[in-house]
């Protein structure tokens, strides 16, 4: 059991880490003022939620481990993340593509969490959901801007739409730390949320003027430590510092 | 856990309300809401916070302001960070509210109106250097996560919204 919830929380806290440091990546390279300071808002907001998850791991675990350690010094394969929150910011519309389809999730997600026989878990969630809905309107925002605007825009946001699309369907496979939560009352069963999932996106695409992709193609591995390429890269970034000075503190 | 009510012993009110927020100096913990409980036991305290925002950096240095300020009032104390219940902007003080006011941020609407501000670009906010209502949504987010920036159309200055949070 407390394996399992230790795996659990883990799978909600770094799909939350791994974005928070994506939209962190955009600090002071935003394509402008106000969309720099949204998106390293939100990622500040990923990075609270990610300590208040964290810091109950650590306590789970009951050994030396700190909150600083989960986060810092896993190795890529130790990364339950979705493949979605990992994939690069390639262009703005990516960015947005990306936030949007993660948010219409973890809104879903969090709604449901609020619910949990875990009392730590459920306040998490109902802190985070008031910051989840927020982001969820900036990125819907974004995407009917830029779905609904010039050629162009709506070109590259369609392109990025159709390049994350394989992505999603992973967000609602169940791992077996997952099954044992969902029996216990405190986890999500996250195949339930699907359906509910791609009624919204495909609502607020037609809204934002673009296709729903048809793709049945999809791609998974993230949930069981197997990720794209760019994970490396990002981890790179992430652990530099605790790696080359161990312990530091500031 | 899930009460709203503060419990903070009233020999205890004075000390904290000298504390500020970082961000915000002209407004108090007190007045913020952040403080849920601090209550003596033997001469320490133990003190519950709540952050506004879950990433707000502001609560690390708030719990050590509070340790500082009740060291010099003679008491060791004990800081907790707890999350239920969740912080609402409804929390602020009256006092909280004309503080921020003063200081040139709006503060928050009724969650109804701050809706139509933030999503259907009603002009509902007053301006905090001429009292305008005539005022636009600049960017959703502001310097810091619990505020969005306006602009107001009539004297054209820029300010800060504090976003409602319930």
């Amino acid at each position: 059991m407390k394996q399992n919830l230790y795996k659990y929380i883990l799978g909600i806290a770094d799909n939350s880490l791994i974005l928070g440091q994506r939209l962190g990546e955009l600090t002071g390279h935003g394509p402008s003022l106000e969309t720099d300071i949204a998106c390293t808002n939100i990622s500040l907001d990923f990075f609270g939620q990610v300590r208040s998850y964290y810091q109950y791991a650590a306590k789970i675990a009951g050994d030396k481990r700190t909150e600083d350690d989960i986060a810092m010094l896993r190795k890529e394969r130790e990364y339950v993340n979705v493949l979605l929150v990992e994939q690069p910011n390639t262009n703005f519309a990516y960015t947005i593509a990306r936030q949007f389809l993660f948010d219409v999730y973890h809104f879903l997600f969090l709604t449901e969490l609020e619910k949990s026989k875990d009392l730590t878990l459920s306040a998490i969630a109902t802190k985070s959901l008031k910051e989840v809905s927020y982001h969820q309107r900036f990125s819907t925002d974004w995407l009917k801007r830029l779905g609904d605007g010039t050629a162009e825009s709506k070109e590259k946001m369609q392109e990025a739409i159709d390049g994350l699309w394989t992505y999603t369907d992973e967000l609602f496979h169940q791992t077996e730390a997952d099954k044992a939560m969902v029996l216990e009352g405190i986890g999500v069963d996250v195949t339930k949320l699907k359906e509910a999932y791609y009624k919204k996106v495909d609502e607020v695409l037609s809204e934002a003027t673009l296709e729903t992709p048809e793709s049945k193609w999809f791609q998974k591995g993230g949930k069981q430590g197997i990720h794209t390429e760019h994970l490396g890269y990002l981890l790179s970034d992430l652990q530099y510092m605790q790696r080359t000075y161990p312990n530091m503190e500031w | 856990m899930t009460t709203t009510e503060q419990n903070i012993e009233s020999i205890l009110i004075p000390i904290l309300e000298k504390v500020s927020d970082p961000e915000i100096p002209v407004l108090s913990i007190m007045d913020m809401g952040v403080v849920r409980s601090a209550v003596i036991e033997n001469n320490s305290v133990k003190v519950q916070i709540t952050p506004t925002y879950s990433g707000c950096p502001a609560m690390d240095v708030i719990g050590d302001d509070i340790k500082a300020a009740l060291k010099i009032a003679g008491y060791d104390s004990e800081i907790e960070l707890i999350l239920a219940p969740a912080w609402t902007t409804d929390w602020i003080t009256p006092r909280g509210r004309k503080a921020l006011e003063d200081y040139g941020i709006a503060a928050p609407l009724t969650a109804e109106a701050d809706k139509d501000v933030l999503l259907n670009g009603k002009r509902l906010v007053k301006c905090t250097n001429c009292g305008s209502t005539n005022t636009r949504l600049v960017s959703q987010f502001g310097s810091t996560a619990c505020k969005a920036q306006f602009q107001c159309d009539d004297c054209q200055e820029p300010f800060d919204y504090f976003k409602c949070l319930k």
